[in-house]
């Protein structure tokens, strides 16, 4: 798929923008701090309904407005009579439930628009699924299910409010204890752990298949970035415990799996206040040859992994049918000659790839195609 | 801020449910603005509905008197409870003619976010309503959302030794959303559609 227009209005820094966009390359270069990620991060929104920048909405309205509409043109299918073009906007109000519509029909949810627009980014930011905590981690394996499986967003949110519902229950119940209260109510925390572990099991679920499909991916992509220095391993550290989750096959068995997890935490739960098994609690375990990369991969090994995991997230896209929009933000200038190379190969055949580049030197020669240059919150095709 | 009388009906708007500082403001200058007669008919059907309309003393609906409309009604089945939220729920399923047995209003749903737990909503009365054997099912028809499924398992597992027929309304409701908001057709067939709730 490609986006054929981008259209923004109070979104960050832009009051208005009309971008429209071919499939290929397009390049968007200017100086520092003008609007380049801005408007990629806006291509993002639409597909993963968040920013990878930030996690609340609030700083992705301009200042001094009070919502922001991203609108796009989406075309899918080869060009001409079998293609299909929508017409997806979005209006986000921070503090309060966004609105979406598609062909201007508001008889859509958010929700919805998810699995249209499919994008792979990569940014700077990234680095952070190496080094960073394991909520970076779960975020990508998370936003690439919804990708594949808009439902899962659903089971994602039911997830999130039973969790909240929980922690609220355990940390009422521990603060009771703690002013010697009897102990609050928690007759209900059964019916809590029933529907924590029915949204937990299909998350996880999902999760276990995702990382087996990556694996292979993302180490051939290592491979091709850095020839000879993997091979790349990615392992699933579950709150259930490690045995637990080696012998649950499907979602029923994992569903038991959790609630026996949750039995066996439960005083510990309570004395804690707070919910300390399920898919809120785990990692995945990035592996660069025997080790873990987190806290032993140098800085350019840790950059190469991270560019691996999108490329097998793009590779794995594609094979669902349907390729993804490739957006590289600012990545090319931290890398070296040899992995700038290796990666503009890798993505040059894409539909549509978008790339920022604060100079023209930083934009590998392979990814020549269509430039904008981007000022002072305008931007014109060159 | 404005000065003191309209501030104190913008305050006192602003606490209603739904409406936020800026509707408020909005409805306190529409009723400055607005007939006479028009704010007194308000005012008098709001002193009215606070000095008449009372609770069901058996199942929580609204009532003019000590029993609600459907209590009071012969022709309806006491062999079925229909238990619901709110008695918004109570009107948008009597549209349905689907249903001939009665009601009980929980008064809300369980949801330790809000401070709301079993305790505070009307489940006692209830499990006394079941305990004369006269009940046989029970349809649980709380919100098709996390809360109105949470409340739902808790009492299917509460009444399970009861023995009683516990079904709960089929899917094909909106997900996520009040049951209000079910259009009449789709609300009747999640009627007819129930199913037995296992817990
Ligand atoms: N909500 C907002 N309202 C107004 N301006 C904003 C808002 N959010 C960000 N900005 C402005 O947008 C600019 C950043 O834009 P962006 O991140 O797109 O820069 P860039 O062109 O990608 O720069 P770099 O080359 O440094 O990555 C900053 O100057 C920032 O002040
Ligand atoms: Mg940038
Ligand atoms: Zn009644």
């Amino acid at each position: 798929m490609h986006v054929a227009h981008l259209s923004l209005a109070d979104f960050r820094s832009y009051a208005r923008a009309e971008v429209p966009l071919d499939p290929g390359v397009t390049a968007f270069v200017g100086p520092n701090g003008q609007g380049k990620t801005n408007l990629v991060e806006a291509v993002g929104y639409l597909a993963t309904l968040g920013s990878h920048r930030v996690s609340s909405d609030a700083p992705l309205v301009r200042i001094g407005a009070e919502r922001a509409v991203v609108r796009a043109q989406v075309v899918q299918g080869p060009e001409g009579d079998t293609e299909r073009r929508r017409l997806l906007e979005l209006e986000i109000n921070p503090g309060r439930a966004n609105r979406a519509r598609i062909n201007r029909s508001s008889q859509v949810r958010p929700r919805d628009l998810l699995g249209i627009v499919r994008s792979v980014l990569f940014a700077p930011e990234d680095l952070a699924l190496v080094k960073g905590d394991p909520g970076e981690r779960r975020r990508f394996l998370d936003e690439l299910i919804t990708a594949r499986a808009p439902r899962l967003a659903g089971v994602r949110s039911d997830f999130e409010r039973v969790l909240k519902q929980r922690n609220t229950l355990l940390k009422t119940a521990a603060m009771a204890r703690r002013h010697g209260g009897k102990g609050a109510d928690l007759s209900t925390l059964d019916v809590w752990d029933q529907h924590l572990a029915t949204a937990g099991a299909e998350l996880l679920a999902h999760r276990l298949d995702l990382v087996a499909a990556l694996q292979p991916l993302a180490d051939k992509a290592y491979e091709q970035l850095a020839p000879g220095g993997g091979p790349v391993g990615l392992d699933y550290r579950s709150s259930i415990g490690d045995d637990a989750l080696a012998g649950a096959a499907g979602r029923e068995e994992l569903y038991g799996r959790l609630l026996e997890a949750l039995t066996a935490a439960r005083r510990q739960e309570i004395e804690r206040g707070v919910t300390l098994v399920g898919p809120h609690r785990d990692d995945l375990v990035l592996r660069l040859g025997p080790m873990p990369a987190k806290g032993y991969a140098s800085h350019g090994e840790s950059w190469s992994y991270a560019l691996a995991l999108r490329l097998a997230s793009y590779e794995l896209l594609c094979a669902d049918g349907g390729e993804p929009v490739l957006v590289l933000d600012d990545v090319f200038a931290e890398l070296d000659a040899r992995r700038r190379e290796r990666l503009a190969e890798l993505v040059a055949p894409g539909e549509q790839v978008l790339v920022t580049a604060a100079v023209d030197d930083d934009v590998p020669g392979l990814l020549r195609g269509a430039r904008f240059s981007v000022e002072n919150g305008t931007v014109v095709r060159q | 801020m404005y000065e003191g009388v309209v501030q104190d009906l913008i305050d006192e708007l602003g606490r209603l449910p739904g409406v936020g500082p800026k509707s408020a403001q909005r409805i306190a200058f529409h009723i400055l603005q607005a007939d006479p007669a028009d704010v007194r008919r308000l005012a008098h059907v709001l002193t009215e509905v606070k000095a008449k309309v009372r609770f069901c003393k058996v199942c929580g609906n609204v009532a003019q008197d000590e029993l609600c409309r459907v209590c009071r009604d012969p022709r309806r089945d006491p062999a079925v409870i229909c238990v619901v939220e709110e008695p918004k729920d109570v009107v948008a399923i009597e549209r349905t003619r689907e249903f001939r047995g009665k009601y009980h209003v929980l008064g809300g749903a369980i949801s330790p976010i809000d401070g709301v737990g079993p305790d505070d909503l009307r489940i006692a009365e209830l499990l006394r309503r079941l305990a004369d054997g006269t009940v046989t099912e029970l349809i649980l028809a709380t919100d098709p959302n996390l809360e109105g499924e949470a409340t739902a398992t808790y009492l299917a597992r509460t009444v399970k030794p009861m023995g009683l027929r516990v079904t709960r309304l089929a899917s094909g409701l909106p997900v996520g959303g009040d049951l209000e908001y079910a259009d009449e057709v789709t609300l009747g067939r999640a009627f007819e559609g129930r199913r037995l709730l296992d817990v």
